[in-house]
């Protein structure tokens, strides 16, 4: 049997398991808030087009508009200024090799439930490295922080200094995408970076070091409670968005065992 | 003496709701210059260029010297009851639900004799004070009313069917989150109104005044006016009890087609400003109209807030004012479309308000106990044109001498 054949047949039995990490698309869903003189973030929204009525009779069908940052959602190296100038650095320019990898899931649940503007540090990996082993070269690494169990405006969690969420610091960003050579990194929360991320150094450390490095993220990810630590195979294709920055997607991870 | 007006009774859910009809609306070209002052809340009757006749009822040529030179003007509204009947019985279907009616004959001291509906607390032979107000056709009517405030006067029958009075009505904002919400809702609590529902967007995310909202009983509701399915909802929940809808959403960003070098804001503006009005008419729209003849707490009027620049554009916020303009144009085409039920297009149209975006802008400014005042004040005279502050009634009299000139003026055409 080929490597497909065991796969295929190991998901018909059940062996393995494909586990959706993505929110549903939905018009209420919390996007990222700029400073309201900055160009915004676009929610989605879905008009009917017809509804097996005088519009047409015998079909139903939408149009929908987002912001390529909206919902679960993708970013590409040329979302940031320090990926602008990467190679093959937009969503329809990345090899399709890359949308599919070995994942480790970081449990920060803990972590973020004491301190909500919790910043992942590299002990923080070293300890999840002791117990797990090294991150492999081009994995995919996901924050757990059971933020996207949060509801309303807990999830933003914006005050007047501005919103409050966990994140990565600069170095631990740093050790993943130059030591460990990460694929991405990915999140519960609205981004890839922490709430307070403005002010850090250099600000928003994660979209600036991993686009730098022609890495990629992944963020508003919901259900990395049902991911180990290790040995799941996250499958993550944005839409092929001719110089697209990102796009909103399915993440899917397949799971070993029942 | 007027009774007060008491609140409702539950409504019988075995009653049909009843059809909204109309008193007559046919009028002739030169009568529609009352209906116009009617509008606005003015009493202006045609008079003579040429020999100073004042007339009525509204020609084409001076009833004295035959001149064709009649203009528009607003006239002394005060006068005295001469004769007066009591209407128990008539074909006409509008009235015949509403007998009996008190009418009556009035001298006016600026001239003609005029027939008129007669409020209920005029005394026999006693001066009155015209008002020109729009029936439920929309067209102009005159009312004589007594001379001072007398207690409940706002609560006659034949009045209210004249004007859409916020008193035990249940109305919704349609943005919470416009900072004017609350002084909004203040004055319509003030107003007596019944129930007040506000809808709430994006409830993820903080607003300042969320919480004086609801010290003042305001029901927030989440509907977001650029998301179809959300306004679908709120009216499909509350639509039916819906008396009074003042969208007052409003998004704006300054600068004019230049500014930017995209598309984004303006098509946000486009989106709130004028398909967000859409969106809440297409959603609440047919169920006012179904019940605009349904008691004390009918479906009574639909409240636009408006910026002025809609008639003639300042480049500074160009596209915002676009934006307006468009929602102004649409509000027309509804008011025609809701005239038919008898339910009432309000416009407040405002100058620079106390925004944010104003906030580089030298006062006057529209504050928004103002605006909320010009609000109830239109509903409770039953206006369709309201022009709020000194900015916006100097802007709408020099667009009325001449657009032209003032759009030169306005985009840089003097020194």
């Amino acid at each position: 049997m080929s490597a497909l054949d065991t796969l295929a047949a190991a998901l018909a039995s059940g062996q393995v398991r494909v586990v959706d990490l993505t929110h549903t698309l939905d018009p209420d869903f919390p996007v990222i808030i700029l400073p309201p003189e900055f160009g915004q973030c676009a929610r989605f929204r879905m008009e009917e087009i017809s509804a097996y009525d005088h519009r047409g009779p015998a079909w139903k069908w939408h149009n929908i508009s987002m912001s390529e940052h909206t919902g679960t959602h993708f970013d590409a190296p040329s979302h940031w200024v320090s990926g602008r100038d990467v190679a093959l650095g937009a969503v329809d320019e990345i090899p399709p090799e890359r949308f599919i990898g070995p994942v480790c899931v970081i449990d920060c649940a803990a972590e973020a439930t004491e301190d909500e503007d919790f910043l992942l540090q590299p002990a923080h990996i070293a300890a999840w490295e002791a117990t797990h082993g090294r991150i492999p070269a081009g994995a995919w690494v996901l924050m757990r922080t059971d933020w996207s169990k949060r509801r309303g405006a807990a999830y933003l969690n914006m005050r007047e200094d501005g919103p409050h969420s966990p994140g990565p610091s600069p170095e631990a960003v740093r050790l993943l995408v130059e030591d460990r050579d990460i694929i991405g990194f990915g999140t519960e929360t609205v981004g890839t970076d922490a709430g307070q991320a403005a002010h850090l150094s250099p600000p928003y450390p994660a979209h600036y070091i991993l686009h730098g490095a022609g890495r990629y993220g992944l963020q508003c990810l919901a259900n990395l409670d049902q991911l180990p630590p290790t040995g799941a195979v996250l499958m993550a294709a944005p839409l092929k968005i001719k110089g697209g920055t990102g796009s909103p997607l399915r993440v899917l991870a397949m799971v070993e065992g029942a | 003496m007027t009774d007060a007006l008491r609140p409702p009774p539950k409504k019988d859910p075995q009653k049909r709701t009843v059809t909204p009809t109309l008193p007559p609306t046919m009028r002739s070209r030169a009568a529609l210059g009352l209906s116009a002052a009617a509008a606005e809340g003015r009493f202006a009757l045609q008079s003579c260029a040429e020999c100073g006749a004042v007339q009525y009822p509204p020609r084409d040529a001076c009833s004295r010297c035959l001149s064709t030179g009649l203009r528009w003007r607003d006239v002394d509204p005060g006068g005295t009851l001469l004769a007066e009947t009591t209407i128990h019985t008539t074909v006409d279907v509008y009235f015949r639900e509403r007998m009996p009616w008190r009418t009556g004959s009035v001298q006016l001291d600026a001239g003609p004799v005029v027939i008129a509906h007669v409020h209920g607390d005029v005394t026999t032979r006693g001066r009155v004070r015209m008002w020109n107000l729009l029936d439920r056709a929309g067209q102009a009517v005159l009312v004589a009313m007594p001379e001072g405030r007398t207690p409940h006067m706002e609560d006659d029958p034949q009045l209210r069917e004249m004007t859409a009075d916020p008193k035990h009505r249940r109305i919704l904002i349609a943005d919470a989150r416009n900072p004017n919400a609350p002084a909004l809702a203040r004055a319509l609590k003030d107003a007596g109104a019944a129930m007040l529902i506000a809808g709430e967007a994006e409830g993820w995310r903080p607003y300042p005044h969320r919480d004086a909202l609801a010290a003042l009983g305001v029901d927030l509701q989440p509907m977001d006016v650029t998301d179809t399915a959300s306004v679908k909802k709120l009216a499909g929940e509350y639509g039916g009890k819906t008396d009074i809808l003042i969208n007052n959403a409003r998004f704006m960003r300054p600068g004019g087609v230049l500014a930017r070098g995209d598309t984004a804001f303006a098509r946000d503006e486009i989106e709130v400003n004028y398909l967000g009005l859409m969106r809440l008419a297409q959603a609440f729209g047919p169920g006012m109209c179904a019940r605009a003849q349904d008691g004390v707490n009918s479906a009574a009027a639909w409240v636009n807030i408006l910026t002025v620049e809609a008639l003639s554009n300042d480049p500074a916020y160009g596209c915002f004012n676009a934006s307006n303009a468009a929602a102004l144009s649409l509000s027309q085409s509804l008011r025609a479309e809701f005239r038919g039920a008898g339910l009432r297009v309000m416009n407040v149209l405002t100058g620079p308000t106390e925004d944010d975006w104003y906030q580089p802008l030298p006062p006057p400014k529209v504050g928004h106990a103002a605006l909320a005042r010009s609000v109830v004040e239109g509903l409770q005279r039953g206006l369709e044109d309201v022009y709020c502050g000194d900015v916006a009634k100097d802007l709408v009299e020099r667009f009325r001498r001449d657009p032209k000139v003032l759009e030169r003026e306005r985009t840089g055409g003097t020194a």
